[in-house]
């Protein structure tokens, strides 16, 4: 195709966008952002496997193969405890892809756009994060449909559960920012995933999700009942099978807050550094 | 006089190499200033630093009255970055990328969308509209990148090595594009590999070597030290060198010059001596294999003004 121009209107002139920097035009900014993303996920679906195929394998794995040994002689009883468990180590693990995939973009270039732009320097990386909610809200469905078909039942209300399902959001939204931060700091996407799995995987199974902490020596108890994942576990687990609530309630905000608090400042400035 | 585009002293390291050793740029408003280098001279890096992607190491710029260190966010609404590889979005179609450029800029989404549409059919692309940007050629994805960058209609414009891959029918596309952002005012800094290119489009041009400006100089003052036009003939028969040399002195008064085997290389005033090469070689009986007009080359550029070739440096320092 050649480029026969078509003499007609200028395409400068007249005078610059004027850019307002506001708190309310950066979120708007972020969520074009993540439009952008949502666009990229519809034209590459298979993005989402990690969040539908892999926690449905890892709860027919846990159910089947380990359940009976687990659940010392009760499989119903066995899921009961873990399907909540694995709902909070399925969304920590669903951040991972983040960091990944926000390396990578960066190394291609549309970044840079956006760096010569007029917007907040956060509202990049805050956008990528705001699409990632897609990723939670498929997790929690995805255990909503799986967690019933191995005989998983709510024994507290639909409200609670739903709480649950919200709580394990929000934790996922703080808790990706250790990705993002890995995403800034890596050198290639692949180094990503590698970094994240060290340090997702002693979090998600030194936690109470597969198994009682009482089962557990003491040196490792101690870490398990400081671990975000155990306290997020302990919620859902109370609000969806029953128990108490609150203590947990209170380490999980107050962890997300932590971490929110740590990595979003490391993140951009990671951001800002990498250019 | 005010400077759309001011730079003094800037330098940059990156780990072992620096990439700027103190470059001064100066490009007036509503003119082209051209930068001519070879691959790793620094370019992309002084590029980077004026368009606020990177902070210098030393020295200080502004760009359309603002520093850039300063007041970067000032800086960003003036200014619009074409880059060495085409950072378009290659998931979203053209339409989309666009637009989420427009809304970035805060316009409604209504405007996004008729600046968008605005964009595309002045660069040609709306037949390609809604297509994803990762189907189309190379040329079109420069276009869509260069529209991309035009969005918010910027006071000042980097393109950085906007024709860099293309071949040169597509290459003139482009600079008939780049005349015109010129002729609606614009400031234009423009780096380029190519003599020819920064002649055909800058005002001014500074050459840059290993991270210097090593030359500055207005397209014709520039020709004057490298030498302008050249005539070059390479006949058939080696023998007939002394021929064709008698020739090329009677069009040129200059001294022909052996350039490579068999080949001899003339510096002409103008287009026609083509042509009158081509009558009086011809009336002579001389068959040539190679007759040629052409600017200096960047490295026959390099040679005239460092003594020495342009060392390409494969890995551009980012």
């Amino acid at each position: 195709m050649t480029a026969t121009l078509t003499p007609t209107p200028s395409p400068v002139a007249t005078a610059p966008v004027i850019g307002r920097r506001s708190i309310a035009t950066t979120v708007r900014h972020a969520v074009v952002i993540a439009r952008r993303s949502l666009i990229k996920l519809t034209r590459t679906p298979e993005q989402l496997i990690d969040v539908t195929l892999q926690p449905a394998i890892f709860l027919f794995m846990f159910t089947y193969i380990f359940g009976g040994a687990l659940g010392g002689g009760s499989r119903h009883a066995y899921v009961q405890f873990l399907v909540p468990g694995l709902l909070g180590q399925s969304i920590a693990m669903a951040g991972v892809a983040l960091g990944q995939n926000l390396n990578a973009d960066i190394e291609k270039g549309v970044f840079d756009r956006f760096r010569s732009l007029p917007i907040a320097r956060s509202a990049p990386l805050v956008g990528a994060v705001l699409a990632d909610v897609i990723r939670y809200v498929t997790v929690c469905l995805m255990f909503a449909i799986f967690g019933t078909l191995v005989g998983f039942r709510v024994e507290t209300n639909l409200l609670a559960a739903l709480a649950a399902f919200a709580l394990s959001i929000a934790f996922a939204l703080c808790f990706c920012w250790i990705s993002v931060t890995v995403g800034m700091l890596a050198r290639t996407s692949g180094s990503v995933q590698g970094i994240m799995f060290l340090l997702v995987l002693p979090l998600s199974f030194g936690s109470n999700t597969f198994v009682s902490v009482s089962t557990m020596p003491g040196w490792l108890q101690a870490f398990v009942h400081n671990n975000p994942i155990s306290h997020l576990v302990s919620c859902v687990r109370g609000l969806m099978v029953g128990g108490p609530v609150a203590h947990d309630l209170y380490w999980t905000l107050g962890w997300m807050l932590a971490l929110l608090v740590v990595f979003v400042p490391l993140a951009l400035r990671g951001y800002n550094k990498r250019a | 006089m005010s400077y759309a585009i001011e730079a003094s002293g800037l330098t940059k390291r990156f780990g072992s190499t620096q990439a700027l050793a103190g470059v001064d740029l100066a490009a007036e408003a509503g003119t082209v200033l051209g930068v001519l280098g070879p691959n790793g001279a620094g370019k992309t890096t002084a590029v980077r630093i004026l368009a606020t992607l990177l902070r210098a190491d030393s020295g200080s710029a502004t760009v359309a009255g603002f520093d850039v260190a300063a007041q970067p966010h000032k800086v960003r609404q003036q200014i619009g970055l074409t880059g060495q590889y085409a950072s378009v979005d290659e998931d979203l179609t053209g339409t989309q990328n666009l637009r989420m450029i427009g809304e970035l800029l805060n316009l409604s989404g209504r405007d996004a969308k008729a600046r968008a549409a605005e964009l595309l059919a002045w660069f040609d692309l709306a037949e390609a509209a809604n297509r994803p940007a990762k189907t189309y050629s190379g040329g079109m994805r420069r276009r869509l990148d260069l529209a991309a960058s035009l969005v918010g209609r910027p006071a000042v414009i980097f393109l950085d090595e906007p024709t860099t891959g293309l071949d040169p029918a597509k290459r003139e596309d482009m600079w008939e594009v780049v005349r015109r952002l010129i002729s609606d005012g614009s400031t234009v800094l423009l780096t380029t590999q190519y003599l020819e290119e920064a002649d055909a489009l800058a005002d001014e041009i500074s050459v840059i070597d290993r991270g210097r400006v090593i030359a500055h100089d207005t397209p014709d003052g520039l020709k004057r030290v490298v030498g302008g036009l050249r005539l070059a003939v390479r006949p058939v028969e080696e023998a007939a060198l002394a021929e064709v040399g008698r020739i090329l002195a009677t069009i040129s008064g200059g001294r022909p010059e052996v350039s490579g085997r068999g080949k001899l290389t003339v510096p002409v005033e103008s287009d026609l001596a083509l042509t009158d090469a081509v009558a009086r070689l011809g009336n002579a009986g001389i068959a040539v294999t190679e007759l040629s007009l052409h600017l200096p080359s960047l490295d026959e550029v390099f040679f005239t003004l460092t003594g020495r070739r342009a060392e390409t440096d494969e890995e551009d320092a980012a």
